[in-house]
C-alpha cells in the first residue's frame, strides 16, 4: 500500500504510542493536518499560540513521564515555539516537535514563511533533524523519540518540508529498535565509583543529600526514599526536584538555594559530604562558588557527564541513571556501619528552630504565603501545581509541600513567564482525574492568556490562583534591595478585570480581596470539577520572598523575613544576576 | 594551554555548524578548525585547536561528546602525535629581503609552486611554529597574501582515535 509522507508520519506517531498532539496548523503542515483528520487514535489540541503548544506538551510530559508532542507550521510557527522548546531543554523534558518547512526546492530562497528551523533551534534542543526524503520519515521519527526519551531527556525537532509530506512510497515496517553508533547514553555506573562513594558516605560526620530534577525525571523517587531512610541523612531538594522525597517527612529539610530554607542552606555550608543526586549545581543553588560548601567532599551522580565538574569539581563522579545508581548504593550500604550523626541532626534542628519561613500577617492585606498555605490545606497537598515565574513561584515552592514527584511543574532552568497556564492545561490532559492548580501572578498570566480559550474548547478544568500584587514582584523586590527602590517598569498599570476576562472566555471568575473570603473561594473553585475557575487574589504588594541569599553571597549569608533594608556589600554583588 | 582536539562526526549537513555553534555558545575559543571526509565517506574528521585550562578542556570534550552526531573525541595533545599545518604564501620580495629565496626554500624544505615576473607562491607545511618562523624571515611588506589550512593531526604509532 502506498502512503504519502504525512500519513507515514502519523502512522509512526501511533506506533510510538502518541495519544495527544499540541499544535497549530499552517500552510506547510496542511498535508499532515489532513492525515490527522482521518484517524481517531491521536487527539489534536488546537492551541491559540505555538508557545502555548510547546508549554502544554511540556506540562503533559512532566506529569505523565511520556514525551510531549508538538506540531507547528514553518516560519512563525516554529519561531513562536522556540521559547517553549528552550524551556523544555533547560529542564531536560522529553519532547518531539514536528515543524513544517517550505517545499524542498524553495529552501534557501527566502520563501513565504521560511526560516532555518534547524539553525534557529540548534542551540536549544537535544537534537534536530531536517528530513530530505520521504524514505527518511520513519527512521527519523524513531531516532527522535529514542533521543528525546533516553539518557538525559530533552526536546528534539523534526523539520519536514511540505513536498516530503505529499510524496508517496510503499509503507515499510516501523523499526522496533534503533542503534546509533554516535549516540549511546551511559546507563550503568562504574562499580568502583559506587564503592568509593559508599565508603565516603559511611564515614561522613555531617552528610547531606542534595537531590534535583534528575530524581524526578529519572523516576528514582522510590529509590531515593529507601536510600535516605536507610542512611537517616538530612535531604534537601532543588526547585526542580521537589516531591521526589516527601516534603512533609522529618528527614526533609526543605528546598535549598537562593530562596531555600535556613536549615538547608546552613547544612550545605557546614556539610563534610554532599551527595548530589541528579542535580547540576546551578547558580541559583550555589550562590558564590568560591564560598560554596567550604568543607565538603562532593559525590556527584548524574546521567549527563558534562554536568559533572562543570561548576563544582566532584571528588567522586558517578555517571549513570539516578535510579540504578541509588539501587547500587543501597545494596552497597545496606549492612554498612555508619558514623553516628546525632550531633549533626541536633545542629540542624537548632537551625530548623529559626523557622525561616515564618512571616508576619498584617490586617487588611492578604499575604501571598497565606494563599499558598490555604491552597495546600484545601487540596490536602494532593493537587498537581503548575506555576509561572517570579515571587509566586518561590512561595508555591516554599509553602506547598509536595509528597510525590511530578506534582510540582515549573520552569526552573529557563524561568519562562507564561509557562504555568498552558502547562496546567497539558497536565490536566495527561491526568484528567487529578486537581490541577496553576499558581500565577498578574504579570506572568498575561503572557499566555489566550490559552484560556483552548481550555474551554477541550474542557480542561484547571484552577488558576492569581497572586495579584500589581507588581512584577521579583523585579520589584530586586529593585527595592539593589536599586535604591527605583521601581523602573515593575508596576503593572492598567490591569484587566480578571473576573470579567475569565467570564468572557467562558470560565468562572472569583475576586478575593479579604482574607476571610479566601478559603471559601478556593473551596468553591475546587468544587467546580468541570469548569476552569480563575481566582484573582489581591495580595500585599510589598511582600518579599525570604529567606534570600543575595547574589554573590554564601549559603551562610541569609536574609530572613522581617529585615527590610539590605545594602549590597560591593560591586560584585551588584553585578551578579 | 593549547590543545588539538580530533573529532570524528557523522558526515551530514549541519554537522560543522553544530560543532562551531557549540564553541561560540559556550564561549570556548577556536584557534583553527579543519574538516574533511575520512576514508569512510559516512564520517568526517575535524581537528580543532583551542586554548583553555584543564577544566575548560574537560568541558569541551564532554560537550563535544554530548552532540548526538559525534562518534569520537580525542585530545591529541595528551598523547604522542603528529601535527601539520599547510600554508600557501604569495610574496613579492623587497629590497629589505636580502636573501636567496632558493636557499630559504631549502632551509624550510618547502616548494615554490608558482612564479610570475613580480611574485612567488610558496607551499610550506609543518608545525604552526615553523610556518610562523618562515613568515618572520620576510619583510612584512613583501608578504602579499597568506592562506593556511589550520592544524590537522594524528596520533603516533598503532594507537587509533
Amino acid at each position: 500500500m502506498k502512503l504519502n509522507g504525512a500519513e507515514i508520519l502519523i502512522n509512526c506517531l501511533k506506533k510510538e504510542g502518541v495519544k495527544h498532539i499540541f499544535g497549530y496548523p499552517g500552510g506547510a503542515v496542511l498535508h499532515i493536518y489532513d492525515a490527522l483528520d482521518s484517524q481517531e487514535d491521536i487527539t489534536h489540541i488546537l492551541v491559540r499560540h505555538e508557545q502555548g503548544a510547546a508549554h502544554a506538551a511540556d506540562g503533559y510530559a512532566r506529569t505523565s513521564g511520556k514525551p510531549g508532542v508538538v506540531l507547528v507550521t514553518s516560519g512563525p510557527g516554529i519561531t513562536n515555539a522556540v521559547t517553549g522548546i528552550a524551556t523544555a531543554n533547560m529542564d531536560s523534558i522529553p519532547m518531539v516537535v514536528i515543524s513544517g518547512q517550505v517545499p524542498s526546492p524553495l529552501i534557501g530562497n527566502d520563501a513565504f514563511q521560511e526560516v532555518d528551523a534547524v539553525g534557529i533551534t540548534r542551540s536549544c534542543v537535544k537534537h534536530n533533524f531536517l528530513i530530505k526524503d520521504i524514505s527518511e520519515v520513519a527512521i527519523t521519527v524513531k531516532k527522535a523519540f529514542h533521543i528525546a526519551t533516553t539518557g538525559r531527556p530533552g526536546p528534539v525537532v523534526i523539520d519536514i518540508p511540505k513536498d516530503v509530506t505529499i510524496n508517496q512510497m510503499e509503507l515499510e515496517e516501523y523499526p522496533e529498535t534503533i542503534k546509533m553508533r554516535s549516540y549511546k547514553p551511559t546507563t550503568k555506573a562504574s562499580n568502583r565509583q559506587i564503592k568509593k562513594a559508599a565508603e565516603l558516605i559511611a564515614n561522613s560526620q555531617r552528610p547531606i543529600l542534595y537531590s534535583g530534577g534528575g530524581s524526578v525525571i529519572g523516576n528514582a523517587s522510590k529509590e531515593l526514599r529507601e536510600f535516605t531512610r536507610l542512611l537517616g541523612f538530612p535531604i534537601t531538594q532543588t526547585l526542580m526536584g521537589l516531591g521526589a522525597y516527601p516534603g512533609t517527612d522529618q528527614l526533609s529539610i526543605g528546598m535549598l538555594g537562593m530562596h531555600g530554607t535556613y536549615e538547608a542552606n546552613m547544612a550545605m555550608h557546614d556539610s563534610d559530604c554532599v551527595v548530589a543526586i541528579g542535580a547540576r549545581f546551578d547558580d541559583r543553588i550555589t550562590g558564590n562558588l568560591e564560598k560554596f560548601c567550604p568543607s565538603a567532599k562532593f559525590i556527584h551522580i548524574d546521567i549527563d557527564p558534562s554536568q559533572i565538574s562543570k561548576n563544582v569539581v566532584a571528588d567522586i563522579p558517578i555517571v549513570g541513571q539516578t535510579k540504578q545508581v541509588l539501587q547500587a548504593l543501597i545494596e552497597e550500604l545496606k549492612d554498612a556501619k555508619l558514623v553516628d550523626i546525632s550531633k549533626w541532626w541536633s545542629q540542624i534542628n537548632t537551625w530548623r528552630g529559626v523557622d525561616s519561613l515564618a512571616y508576619k500577617k498584617k490586617s487588611g492585606v492578604i499575604k501571598p504565603q497565606t494563599v499558598i498555605e490555604m491552597l495546600y490545606e484545601v487540596t490536602k497537598g494532593e493537587a498537581i501545581v503548575t506555576s509561572d515565574v517570579g515571587q509566586h513561584q518561590m512561595w508555591a515552592a516554599q509553602y506547598y509541600l509536595f509528597d510525590e514527584p511530578r506534582r510540582w511543574i515549573n520552569s526552573g532552568g529557563l524561568g519562562t513567564m507564561g509557562f504555568g497556564l498552558p502547562a496546567a492545561m497539558g497536565a490536566k490532559i495527561a491526568m484528567p482525574d487529578r486537581d490541577v492548580v496553576c499558581v500565577t501572578g498578574e504579570g506572568s498570566i498575561q503572557m499566555m492568556l489566550q490559552e484560556l480559550s483552548t481550555m474551554l474548547q477541550y474542557n480542561t478544568p484547571v484552577k488558576i490562583v492569581n497572586l495579584n500584587n500589581r507588581y512584577l514582584g521579583m523585579v520589584r523586590q530586586w529593585q527595592e534591595f539593589f536599586y535604591e527602590k527605583r521601581y523602573a517598569m515593575s508596576y503593572m498599570d492598567a490591569l484587566p478585570d480578571f473576573v470579567k476576562l475569565a467570564e468572557s472566555y467562558g470560565h468562572l471568575g472569583i475576586l478575593v480581596e479579604n482574607e476571610k473570603d479566601l478559603k471559601p473561594a478556593l473551596i468553591e473553585a475546587l468544587k467546580q470539577k468541570d469548569r476552569t475557575v480563575f481566582v484573582d487574589v489581591i495580595t500585599d504588594p510589598n511582600e518579599n520572598v525570604f529567606p534570600m541569599i543575595p547574589a554573590g553571597g554564601a549559603h551562610c549569608d541569609m536574609l530572613l523575613s522581617g529585615r527590610d533594608e539590605m545594602v549590597s556589600k560591593d560591586e560584585t554583588d551588584f553585578n551578579a544576576v | 594551554m593549547r590543545h588539538i582536539i580530533s573529532v570524528v562526526i557523522e558526515n551530514e549537513t549541519g554537522a560543522l555548524s553544530r560543532v562551531s555553534g557549540l564553541f561560540s555558545q559556550r564561549g570556548f575559543n577556536i584557534e583553527s578548525l579543519t574538516v574533511a571526509q575520512t576514508n569512510d565517506p559516512s564520517l568526517s574528521r575535524m581537528t580543532i585547536v583551542s586554548t583553555g585550562n584543564d577544566r575548560v578542556l574537560e568541558q569541551i570534550v564532554k560537550q563535544l561528546n554530548k552532540l548526538i552526531e559525534v562518534v569520537k573525541v580525542s585530545d591529541l595533545t595528551s598523547q604522542d602525535h603528529i601535527e601539520r599545518d599547510l600554508m600557501l604564501v604569495k610574496i613579492c620580495p623587497t629590497k629589505k629581503d636580502n636573501f636567496d629565496l632558493k636557499q630559504l626554500v631549502d632551509v624550510f624544505s618547502c616548494k615554490i609552486v608558482d612564479v610570475t615576473d613580480k611574485t612567488y607562491t610558496i607551499e610550506i607545511s609543518g608545525k604552526t611554529k615553523k610556518l610562523n618562523a618562515f613568515l618572520d624571515t620576510f619583510d612584512p611588506a613583501s608578504i602579499l597574501e597568506v592562506s593556511r589550512t589550520g592544524v590537522t593531526g594524528i596520533s603516533r604509532g598503532k594507537k587509533l582515535i
